[in-house]
């Protein structure tokens, strides 16, 4: 089978999940003819027409709304949000209304909302947001974060097959960097499970998303120049997150480094260091260190963009001063 | 009884269903809109007595006035075919229309753990699809982009059902209820919102809610249907909503019906109306009492109901709700450990949090490197 990149597998999940199951549909703006401004749904309205692949006024509100109603009578809507940095437009409705469905109501909300994620794209303020972390603090939603291609197409199809509200961040950066050959059969990724993407014993890594390439390119760099092992472990699930895989990698290195790409105060990073503490701290040889974006929005200029946001370096000399604690 | 008079009177309004237009309602439907409106005033009047008794948990929330508004349009919708609705807080009466129970209503406000809600939300923020109607939640104007969901589905599989969401005066001016409604016009969704305009959103009269001469005239700027009724006429309110909901069962989109009515009670019981102007209430409930204007109705010459009958249901209704406060009264309060169960469909429960568990902490759980040697001494 040829390779395919990470937004084609995207495309592929879509389109086999939408062939499945007649209650799949998609909405969002300027999905259908145009195929969406990265082109993910491109080829999805001229195959399943336009009842199934909808375009929506610029209204996040309703589109998020429209979903949860729709998800209560049994479709499974998969909600595009141009750029996830507008995901905030309905922060209401997925944090109030979508997740709190099932508990207070007993009323079901299958639906992926899905979107362009991510920095190192000079996209500034507005167009490069990661904000997992204000919905990892919701309880209700789940929430998922690829770094391969095969991933991004299982995570997809078990995001629409979940009888939950699945949030689906993708990243730009990675939709056309990267190629690989699927899986065959019907692929699907469990929400929950950690991924190791680099095997290790002298430290660890834990990260998601871009940061994962960065981690292995760093852990690469290290085992050359230092002869260290480095473990990258790529979460690949926010929430629920893989705490097994989080102690275990801890108990193998003793030694942890969080590399997130979102800003660092109230970050993931800080939920995991947490848990850790709680969870495996005899296990550790060395305090828990981060690597993140600088707390600013994150702005447009190379040089500016390239300051804030995490860099392989970074990485590197982070790990360094792990292993020599 | 009660149970009787309601599959009865259940029974004529399937015979009288949409396939038979706006025909006029029958005397045994416009008994049946007497008895709704009269539960929904005597419910919420024995839930005062409870709020007074410290029995209902948190805020009482009552549609006295409104009771004509609620029941008349929830009565257009067809719940054979599946119609579903969403009511506003001032709604229960439509809730009572679809087949809400008061031991239900008394359950929730007295936040017990075999409430519909199992105790996770009050009054009467509750809903079941089957009998057709959807919980709200308190951000105003949330339900009109669900709804709009909701009927999206019943377009995109050809079912013949409408839906209906309310919404306050002061809902318009949100966010949702302009992109839901929008949203809706477009995809010419069978919807129907009704606008319940009772004067004021908690202590904010209309005119600093909207610069519009009515909330009608909304309707224009999303290039949908209008119908506008006096709230306080129950027979009005049914017909201006019938109007709607037929458009929406053929096809014709979305209907912004609003119904102009008057909130004699605060916003929540604790609310003292200082905000009123003098007299405005008092000239409301004596002249303008959707209750007393109904019963005028029934028995002047051309329906000829007897106030006997009308005292016939009136007692029926005290006796079900009597029963049901027994009922409410004696349930259990929640299981604690509950709080924890269905966030999501898996996993099925949170785990309690160790000092919850009053057992061993974290630290006696995990297992020791080898050679830490210290800990048990």
């Amino acid at each position: 089978m040829p390779e395919i990149t990470y937004l084609e597998a995207i495309r592929e999940a879509l389109f086999e999940e939408m062939e499945r199951d007649r209650n799949v549909f998609c909405l969002g703006e300027d999905i259908g003819a145009y195929g969406g401004a990265f082109k993910v749904t491109e080829g999805l309205q001229s195959r399943f027409g336009e009842s199934r692949v909808i375009d929506t006024p610029i209204s996040e509100i309703a589109i998020i709304g429209a979903a949860a109603g729709a998800a209560h009578m049994g479709m499974r809507p998969v909600c595009e949000m141009q750029f996830i940095d507008f995901i905030s437009c309905g922060y209401d409705m997925l944090t109030n209304y979508v997740a709190t469905a099932r508990y207070r109501a007993m009323l079901p909300c299958p639906m992926v909302v899905r979107g362009p994620s991510g920095g190192y794209v000079r996209g500034g303020p507005f167009h490069s947001q990661n904000p997992e972390a204000a919905f990892l603090h919701t309880p209700g939603l789940k929430i998922v974060y690829p770094a391969t291609a095969s991933d991004a197409k299982g995570l997809m199809k078990a995001a629409i097959r979940d009888e939950d509200c699945v949030l689906y961040f993708e990243h730009k950066y990675l939709y056309r960097r990267i190629k690989e050959e699927m899986p065959s059969g019907d692929h699907i990724v469990p929400i929950g499970k950690a991924r190791t993407a680099r095997e290790g014993t002298d430290v660890s890594i834990i990260t998601y998303a871009a940061t994962v390439w960065k981690s292995l390119d760093a852990a690469a760099e290290l085992e050359r120049e230092d002869g260290l092992s480095v473990e990258v472990i790529d979460l690949r699930s926010l929430a629920p997150m893989d705490d097994d895989a989080i102690v275990a990698t801890v108990k193998k290195t003793n030694r942890v480094l969080v590399v997130h790409e979102d800003t660092r105060t109230g970050g993931v990073a800080g939920e995991i260091t947490a848990r850790i503490n709680e969870l495996a701290f005899e296990w550790l040889d060395a305090p828990i260190l981060r690597v993140t974006a600088a707390d600013v929005p994150l702005p447009y200029s190379p040089p500016l963009e390239d300051y804030v946001l995490p860099q392989t370096a970074d990485i590197v000399k982070a790990v360094r001063r792990l292993a020599s604690y | 009884m009660t149970k009787n008079l309601r599959t009865a009177a259940a029974r004529v309004r399937d015979v009288g269903g949409a396939g038979a237009g706006a025909a006029p309602l029958a005397r045994e439907q416009k008994i049946e809109l007497y008895y709704y409106m009269r539960l929904t005033r005597t419910l919420e009047e024995r839930l005062v007595n409870l709020y007074r008794q410290t029995k209902v948990v948190g805020g009482l929330f009552r549609s006295l006035g409104q009771e004509a508004d609620a029941v008349g349009s929830a009565y257009a919708l067809d719940r054979k075919k599946g119609d579903i609705l969403s009511p506003l807080i001032r709604n229960l009466g439509s809730m009572l229309v679809q087949g809400a129970q008061p031991l239900e209503i008394l359950r929730q406000y007295m936040a017990k753990g075999d409430s519909p809600t199992r105790g996770r939300e009050l009054n009467i923020h509750y809903g079941d699809l089957v009998r057709g109607f959807i919980g709200q939640i308190s951000q105003l104007g949330d339900m009109v982009p669900v709804m709009a969901g909701v009927t999206l589905s019943f377009k995109m599989r050809g079912e013949d059902r409408v839906g209906l969401v309310y919404v306050g005066d002061g809902a318009t001016s949100t966010g949702a209820f302009h992109e839901g409604i929008n949203f809706a016009a477009v995809q010419r969704c069978p919807l129907v919102v009704v606008v319940e305009n009772n004067g004021y959103a908690y202590s904010t009269p209309i005119a600093k809610q909207t610069a519009a001469k009515q909330f009608k005239d909304k309707a224009i700027g999303y290039g949908i249907a209008a119908e506008q009724a006096d709230g306080n006429d129950v027979i009005a309110a049914y017909e201006a909503t019938r109007r709607a909901v037929d458009r929406a069962r053929d096809g014709g989109g979305v209907t912004l019906v609003e119904l102009v009515t008057y909130r004699r009670k605060g916003h929540a019981e604790h609310d003292n109306q200082s905000y009123v102007p003098e007299g405005e209430i008092d000239r409301w409930s004596s002249s303008n009492d959707p209750i007393d204007r109904f019963v005028k109705v029934l028995t002047g010459s051309e329906e000829g109901v007897s106030a006997a009958e009308l005292e016939a249901v009136d007692r029926r209704v005290t006796e079900e709700i009597d029963r049901a406060t027994d009922e409410a009264d004696a349930s259990p309060m929640p299981e604690p450990a509950d709080a924890l169960v269905g966030i999501y469909a898996d996993p099925p429960a949170e785990q309690p949090l160790w000092f919850r568990e009053g057992i061993r902490a974290a630290v006696e759980v995990n297992e020791r490197p080898a050679g830490w040697g210290t800990h048990d001494a």
